[in-house]
């Protein structure tokens, strides 16, 4: 699907400042040779199942699925994967790759921190330095994520620019990696950015969708009907999606964070409420004001809150083998709850957004259907602020 | 021919780089003026964007003061209009992808030649990518600027080849700001790009004393100054004319 300039549809490229242009070129050309090398292939699914504890489990929600009294509801469990996300499966990935290009320093940018966690995990287990860029903002909301970074080798350089959030922390690993290039990779977080990162994201998520596909047909001897995952530049949703491009009978939910609703301004919902533009390397939909200025956008998830969508979802949209939905704070936060009485298991603030959909969608379909949520991460890290959001102050 | 290259006819050219809109837009028009009047060849127009990502510190905190200030793309249209009345050295604006494409390509590049902008630098636009605004910018006879980086390498030859106006050359990796030192061979990337093209270059990024003034254009056809005429802007506010004015003659002074 992607064209030599990683092109999907009129979305991607490569808008970045000349003194990036010879590493991505250095970085496609290494992906392209290592992705069919047995070996790199071999180390990466030992990392997987070693070490991440792939493949991540499909649990079927049994009580969450009579609760809703329609489809029958899977969780494809990416919280259990080491470290909490989905995170892990792109970061390894990435970090083997750029052990194998002779780079000795990773640097990162991380909304919720699970990125970042997840890069200084790989970093610490590969012997590289680490530098994790977080907004300000979010070292605040995500503090026990910045002393686990910390706790496991890297430095994280809160980002006081901007919003101070997930936008600025991409802006400043950027600049940053423009100014040492040689024995740094940028190991960047989501399907976004300059090719061939969207791509190279993809590939390594994809892991996600390849599984589900395998254990959906083992338990039930047939395709999922709607495979549900948030969006925020969208590596998880993409990796949920990807095996199932093909399969036009499987329904694609892309769900974005509204934060107080894409009615207000106070939100990151970009499919919904953003148009084209060019930013942070790639063509795509962003949230911008007419004159092209990125929007200042607002989610309670930190992981969420990010302009822009990656290229291939936009290209999904726009031919229409995606379906892309708000959700809300309150409808998100909601489901957090739910899922945590119903079945036991806390999801990520991000994750939540796709159990609310759930909740919506499930009832409507008949009880031979199947619904697949992506549970990307989970959600230990948001208790205090969802706390807080309820108006209770708790204190780790 | 472009009227860029007016701008290098005369010795070595001072181009001077200013935020429109910091602090506010009858001082960007005051300063442009003190820059031309002593001496600026070419003026590079910044028209702010919320996420700058190849600035440092000092530019990025232009653009902010300027859109917290309410500049708009249109507002620095109006202000070259009434530039132009008096102002005949060339201008370029200087600006991010997203900024044209989303006012509209075409109607953003044709606007340029309707006020007399003569060229374009968009730092997020690499070779690979200009067929996204260059057919626009040559039917409405506005040069897309070309930057060369420290890195560029085996690539400098063939953006050299298809090179208008001038040739931006980066000095140094990392972002628009002060060095105390510049350590790249310039002297090479310039060798092969006087191979390859007959249009100008000039350097900039970290320049900002008359002997590094000096040194880049002794290497190239001239200096490109931006963080130090803001830090400027950004000590004195509406009362900087005077000493931008008082900068740039020390600039273009140590070039002659």
């Amino acid at each position: 699907m992607t064209n030599p300039k990683g092109r999907f549809g009129i979305h991607g490229g490569q808008y970045i400042p000349e003194t990036l242009m010879n590493a991505v070129i250095e970085l496609e050309e290494a992906y392209n040779h290592y992705k069919n090398d047995p070996e790199f292939n071999r180390e990466l699914a030992e990392l997987f199942n070693e070490y991440a504890g792939r493949p991540s489990r499909l649990y079927y929600a049994e009580k969450m699925t009579k609760d809703l009294g329609g489809a029958k509801i899977y969780l494809k469990r990416e919280d259990l994967n080491h470290t909490g996300a989905h995170k892990i499966n792109n970061v390894l990935g990435q970090a083997l790759l750029a052990k194998k290009m002779g780079k000795t320093r990773l640097i990162a940018e991380t909304g919720a921190g699970q990125h970042g966690v997840a890069t200084a995990t790989a970093a610490a287990l590969m012997n590289m330095e680490c530098v994790v860029f977080m907004g300000e903002e979010d070292t605040q909301r995500q503090a026990l994520n910045v002393y686990r970074m910390r706790l496991l080798g890297a430095t994280v350089v809160p980002v006081k620019t901007g919003t101070a959030t997930l936008k600025d922390a991409v802006s400043e690993a950027m600049r940053e990696w423009t100014s040492r290039i040689s024995d740094t990779h940028y190991c960047l977080g989501s399907v976004m950015g300059p090719h061939p990162f969207p791509t190279i994201v993809r590939d390594f998520q994809a892991v996600i969708s390849k599984e589900t596909k395998e254990q959906c047909l083992a338990k039930e001897g047939k395709l999922p009907d709607a495979v549900i995952a948030c969006v925020g530049g969208g590596s998880n949703a993409i990796g949920s999606f990807y095996n199932f491009i093909e399969d036009k009978g499987v329904r694609l939910i892309g769900c974005e964070a509204a934060g107080r609703g894409v009615d207000t301004f106070e939100t990151a919902a970009t499919i919904a409420t953003g148009r084209l533009g060019i930013f942070h390397g790639m063509k795509s939909y962003f949230c911008q004001d007419k004159y092209g200025q990125i929007a200042p956008v607002y989610s309670i998830s930190a992981g969420l809150d990010y302009p822009g969508v990656g290229p291939e979802h936009a290209y999904l949209h726009d031919i229409g083998r995606a379906e892309y939905v708000p959700v809300t704070d309150d409808e998100a936060v909601n489901a957090f709850e739910y899922l945590a009485r119903t079945e036991g298991i806390i999801p990520a603030i991000e994750s939540a957004h796709a159990v609310a959909h759930a909740m919506k969608l499930a009832p409507t379909m008949s009880k031979d259907q199947i619904i697949v949520i992506t549970i990307s991460g989970r959600g230990d890290k948001d208790c205090a602020a969802i706390a807080r959001y309820r108006g209770e102050d708790i204190h780790e | 021919m472009s009227k860029i290259k007016n701008a290098f006819a005369k010795g070595k050219a001072f181009v001077a780089f200013i935020t429109c809109g910091d602090p506010d837009l009858a001082t960007t028009a005051a300063v442009v003026r003190a820059a031309v009047q002593n001496g600026a060849d070419l003026i590079e127009l910044g028209i702010p964007f919320s996420d700058p990502t190849a600035e440092g510190p000092v530019i990025q905190g232009a653009n902010l003061r300027a859109l917290n200030g309410g500049v708009t793309t249109d507002k620095i249209f109006d202000l070259v209009r009434e530039l132009r009345q008096d102002v005949t050295v060339p201008m370029v604006f200087m600006t991010y992808a997203n900024v044209v494409y989303s006012y509209g390509a075409e109607r953003f590049i044709a606007s340029c030649q309707e006020i007399g902008m003569d060229g374009l630098i968009l730092p997020d636009l690499p070779f690979e990518e200009k067929e996204e605004f260059q057919p626009l910018c040559q039917q409405y006879g506005v040069d897309l600027i070309s930057l060369i980086a420290p890195t560029s390498e085996n690539r400098i030859a063939m953006i050299a080849k298809e090179a208008e106006g001038f040739l931006y050359i980066v000095s140094s990796l990392g972002v628009t700001g002060t060095r105390s030192e510049i350590t790249t061979d310039l002297a090479s990337i310039v060798k092969v790009v006087r191979a390859n093209t007959s249009i100008p270059c000039a350097i900039g990024f970290g320049i900002s004393t008359p002997e590094q003034a000096k040194a880049m254009a002794a290497l190239s056809d001239g200096a490109i100054v931006g963080s130090a005429i803001i830090k400027l802007l950004e000590k004195y506010g509406k009362a900087a004319p005077q000493y931008v004015g008082e900068y740039v003659k020390a600039m273009k002074d140590a070039l002659r």
